[in-house]
């Protein structure tokens, strides 16, 4: 398992994520496309951290197989609060509007 | 590189991820793109203990799956009548949307194999480590002490906003 395989895969979740943000017509699956590129995003700074190592910090290398770890777990704290919000704006949306088609709720539109 | 059962597992992990996330983006039914999601995120944590990032794959399964799935799922549930269930997909749109992140996926393929340094860095077969301690001590007396710090006053705001705007309006 190289590093490129891990990138392969962390793109191939980009793009469908971005996908599902482009052509989905409901405001919850533009969520789980959200999720996908967030995914995409954590588990390349894992395989980034875990192969490559900085060349002057060979002493600190230990630390350095740590940082993208911690990154993606602040990534995940990250994407529950988000989670958290969008569905809350959702929830207001439907109660508003009683639909969360993203295409309907266009009051501001002159 | 030979075929072991350790390359065996890896590759069952990475096309039940991929499969799963071209289940979320092309099914029909909400909630069947929701399971198939669950797929997905498992996937992602199988792929982190390859990675030798035990305590993130916990987390990952017990935020994402445990919490954001479980959300995700009262969000569809809330929302959804029995008809919006499906999912409407304009055929244009549907064309514009495949074509721009079919071409994204092939300039990040590009990018990746044509890259000289990433090259050749192949699993180098040290085993499994416990991470989980060394994690705390960066987080709670090293580096990350700040940004931990802040990260628990984020979610603290976004569950009073989540709750604010979710309530029903209070009439005078």
């Amino acid at each position: 398992m190289s590093l490129q395989h891990y990138l392969v895969i962390s793109s191939i979740l980009f793009s469908l994520g971005i996908f599902a943000v482009l052509t989905r017509k409901n405001a919850i699956s533009i969520l789980m496309g959200i999720e996908l590129i967030l995914n995409s995003c954590n588990l390349n700074f894992v395989a980034f951290s875990r192969f490559i190592t900085p060349a002057e910090s060979i002493v600190g290398s230990e630390v350095f197989r740590f940082d993208g770890q911690i990154i993606a777990i602040f990534g995940i704290v990250l994407a529950a609060a988000e989670a958290a919000v969008f569905l809350a704006i959702i929830l207001a949306i439907y109660r508003e509007f009683g639909s969360i088609r993203p295409d309907e709720v266009d009051t501001l539109k002159g | 590189m030979e075929f072991t059962l350790k390359t065996f597992i890896f590759y069952g992990f990475a096309l039940s991820t991929i499969a799963s996330a071209l289940a979320v983006v092309t099914v029909r039914n909400i909630v069947h793109a929701a399971f198939a999601l669950m797929v997905t995120l498992f996937g992602v944590a199988g792929l982190y203990v390859f990675l030798q990032a035990d305590f993130l794959a916990a987390t990952q399964v017990i935020v994402y799956v445990g919490g954001i799935l479980v959300l995700i799922l009262f969000g569809v549930m809330m929302t959804s009548g029995r008809l919006e269930m499906r999912i409407h997909i304009e055929r244009g749109q549907l064309l514009l949307g495949a074509g721009i992140s079919f071409a994204l996926l092939m300039l990040l393929l590009t990018v990746i194999a044509n890259t000289p340094i990433w090259k050749n860095l192949t699993d180098d077969g040290t085993p499994l480590s416990p991470t989980t301690e060394r994690i705390g001590q960066l987080i709670l007396n090293e580096k990350f002490l700040l940004p931990f710090e802040v990260v628990s006053v984020l979610l603290l705001v976004a569950l009073i906003g989540a709750a604010l705007i979710s309530r029903k309006e209070v009439r005078e």
